[in-house]
């Protein structure tokens, strides 16, 4: 989004100013990682940012885990030139949600994603070539298994907190039943237990797209002039509309046409509405960065996602942190419903774990998280919750 | 505009508080319905050991609630409390908020469900104050512990102490406690105490428990 005065990079006191893109290479042969799949994945280079500084009791640190298909450029820029600010820039910095003057924020690209982290565009060692549709299967815990090594690497014990929406709160979950003592907090935002039959069945006509993509040849499509870019672009538009409300379609463009004021009676005009138009924007925009078989990998991976198959019931895998929890949904939010997250917090309570829970009435649907002007309210709460997270940890 | 809502005046509310924290033992499991900003809560937790949970509507107080530190569920008492589970708590405090739900017997079942003992305060319409302005005046009262003009009132129900009892008799309540609050005293033993208590708290509990 961009605001109506413009900083640069150097000047905003609120933005977290040029940030690098990091790397490590981690899991090196022998000591590869054994995926959920079984088969065995090393060495595996995880791409990361990281905002603010550490402290000397490396208490202060929060992750962030991205959704579907972000990366881990949260906040400020890599270059001053750069168009836009990382995808949370709104919401991490100096003094914002996650204020970086006072907490050491990590973010890592997930495994098997397109943005630096190891996946199916990553060179295979063991052929020299993009490991392409021949990258493991992975699932949620293998993504989360990855980036506790690299939170092992920073040299950090517990981390003071683990953030996420969609997607990332998948992670969140998972951090909480699989890592218990590694966390003081989670915060899991517009998210659930496992994606929904309806989100699978989104996720499937994607990725339908992309397979019936002449040029998507199998998943060997890295050497090839042309890429399905038609596929991806038309998974995207489909997941995009999943991420939309009928409220924030109806507000943002309503039945507006795009370059009249007439219908033109023409079959072949694809683009006559806006919403249309936004659609076809998105989908091309979105094959400019990302990888058609990590699409595949990571939607998979989501549809895989139970909580409970892989732990348990949560009420027990959930009793294991001593975590305060923040659960968030969104009022419009039909991918994940705030029953779904209401399932999590009558989990908890269950559990007799310390537990807020808040639905912010939103018409931006799943993907209110990520707009700036719903950002102030997710800010009112996510700051004290992680204030006092961290205050009370002090005490002890 | 917070304070219209939930909480009678200040000095009334530290008694409440008081009175109320009096009846709950240390480190029990509380909920407090109509939680407002926390308050009670947060000293539940620091003096008396207790693990809290508050339950609040306003976006406002929700907010005060996680500043200090409360764990708090935004939901609304009317629509039910189903997402806590049954015998989550041992003490549910329903502080000057059940004349304000619209069918306070399902909502006092909700609560004996998820706690093991209700501690209800409520006004008592039955106040010597409000019977005279009634039939004196001839209008609907306004006092200093109900001090809402009708219009404005967030009191959808109105009920004196007699009529609480009857309540508690038709959901099958035990009754464990009453304590009149007259004046700034919570009184055990009162002379009169439908006439001179302007509000009064209940312990309740299931029979049988």
């Amino acid at each position: 989004m961009v605001t109506d005065i413009e900083h640069t990079p150097e000047t905003d006191p609120r933005s977290v100013g040029l940030v690098e893109k990091q790397s490590v290479t981690l899991f090196h042969p022998p000591h590869e990682l054994t995926l959920e799949g079984d088969k065995s994945l090393g060495p595996i280079t995880i791409a990361y940012e990281t905002y603010g500084q550490l402290n000397d009791a490396k208490d202060n640190a929060i992750f962030i885990c991205h959704a579907l298909t972000g990366d881990a450029h949260v906040a400020g820029r890599r270059r001053p030139e750069d168009r836009k600010p990382g995808w949370w820039d709104a919401f991490v910095g100096p003094g914002k949600g996650i204020d970086t003057s006072k907490y050491f924020v990590v973010c890592a690209n997930v495994l098997g994603g397109c943005q630096g982290t190891t996946g199916p565009t990553s060179l295979s060692p063991a052929t020299g070539e993009p490991y392409g549709i021949n990258f493991p299967f992975l699932t949620i815990a293998d993504i989360v298994r990855v980036h506790k090594a690299l939170v092992d690497y920073l040299g950090i014990e517990r981390l003071l907190g683990v953030v996420g929406g969609s997607l990332g709160g998948m992670q969140v979950l998972e951090w909480a039943a699989r890592y218990p003592d590694s966390i003081r907090s989670a915060v899991i935002l517009a998210s659930g237990p496992r994606l929904s039959p309806q989100g699978i069945a989104f996720n499937a006509v994607g990725r339908r797209a992309i397979f019936t993509d002449p040029r998507f040849r199998d998943g060997d499509y890295y050497g090839q002039e042309d890429k399905p870019q038609f596929g991806l672009a038309l998974a995207r538009m489909i997941a995009h509309i999943t991420y939309l409300s009928e409220k924030s379609i109806e507000m943002k463009f309503g039945r507006r046409l795009q370059h009249s004021n007439e219908l033109t009676y023409d079959l072949q005009r694809e683009t006559e509405f806006q919403i249309e138009s936004y659609l076809h924007y998105q989908g091309k925009r979105f094959v400019e960065r990302f990888d058609a078989n990590s699409y595949l990998l990571l939607t998979r991976a989501m549809d895989y996602f139970d909580l409970e198959e892989a732990h348990g019931p949560m009420r027990e895998s959930l009793a294991r942190t001593d975590a305060r929890f923040l659960v968030v949904s969104y009022t419009t939010d039909w991918l994940f419903p705030t029953s779904q997250s209401r399932e999590i917090v009558s989990a908890l309570l269950d559990a007799r774990r310390d537990v807020t829970f808040l639905e912010l009435d939103s018409p931006h649907g799943h993907d209110a998280f990520l707009i700036e002007s719903e950002l102030p309210m997710l800010h009112d709460v996510v700051s004290p919750f992680f204030d006092v997270t961290y205050a009370s940890h002090a005490r002890h | 505009m917070c304070a219209k809502r939930l909480h009678m005046p200040d000095p009334l509310d530290v008694l409440t508080d008081e009175l109320i924290m009096s009846q709950i033992e240390r480190g029990s499991r509380v909920i407090d319905l109509g939680c407002g900003d926390g308050r009670l809560l947060n000293r539940l937790k620091v003096e008396h050991d207790c693990s809290v949970l508050g339950v609040e509507l306003d976006y406002k107080q929700f907010v005060a609630c996680v500043t200090r530190g409360v764990p708090v569920l935004q939901a609304n008492l009317n629509k039910g409390l189903e997402d806590i589970p049954s015998g989550s708590f041992d003490f549910a405090v329903f502080s000057q908020t059940l004349q304000q739900v619209y069918r306070p017997l399902a909502v006092l079942e909700e609560i004996l469900r998820i706690a093991r003992r209700a501690l209800v305060v409520v006004p008592n319409f039955g106040h010597w104050k409000v019977r005279l302005q009634v039939v004196m005046q001839g209008r609907a009262p306004v006092t200093d512990s109900l001090p809402y003009e009708w219009f404005e009132s967030p009191n959808v129900h109105f009920l004196t102490m007699r009529d609480f009892r009857d309540l508690a008799m038709r959901g099958n309540f035990r009754i464990v406690n009453e304590l009149p609050i007259i004046g700034n005293r919570a009184v055990g033993q009162a002379w009169l105490p439908n006439l001179r208590a302007h509000s009064a708290l209940y312990v309740l509990e299931r029979p049988g428990d």
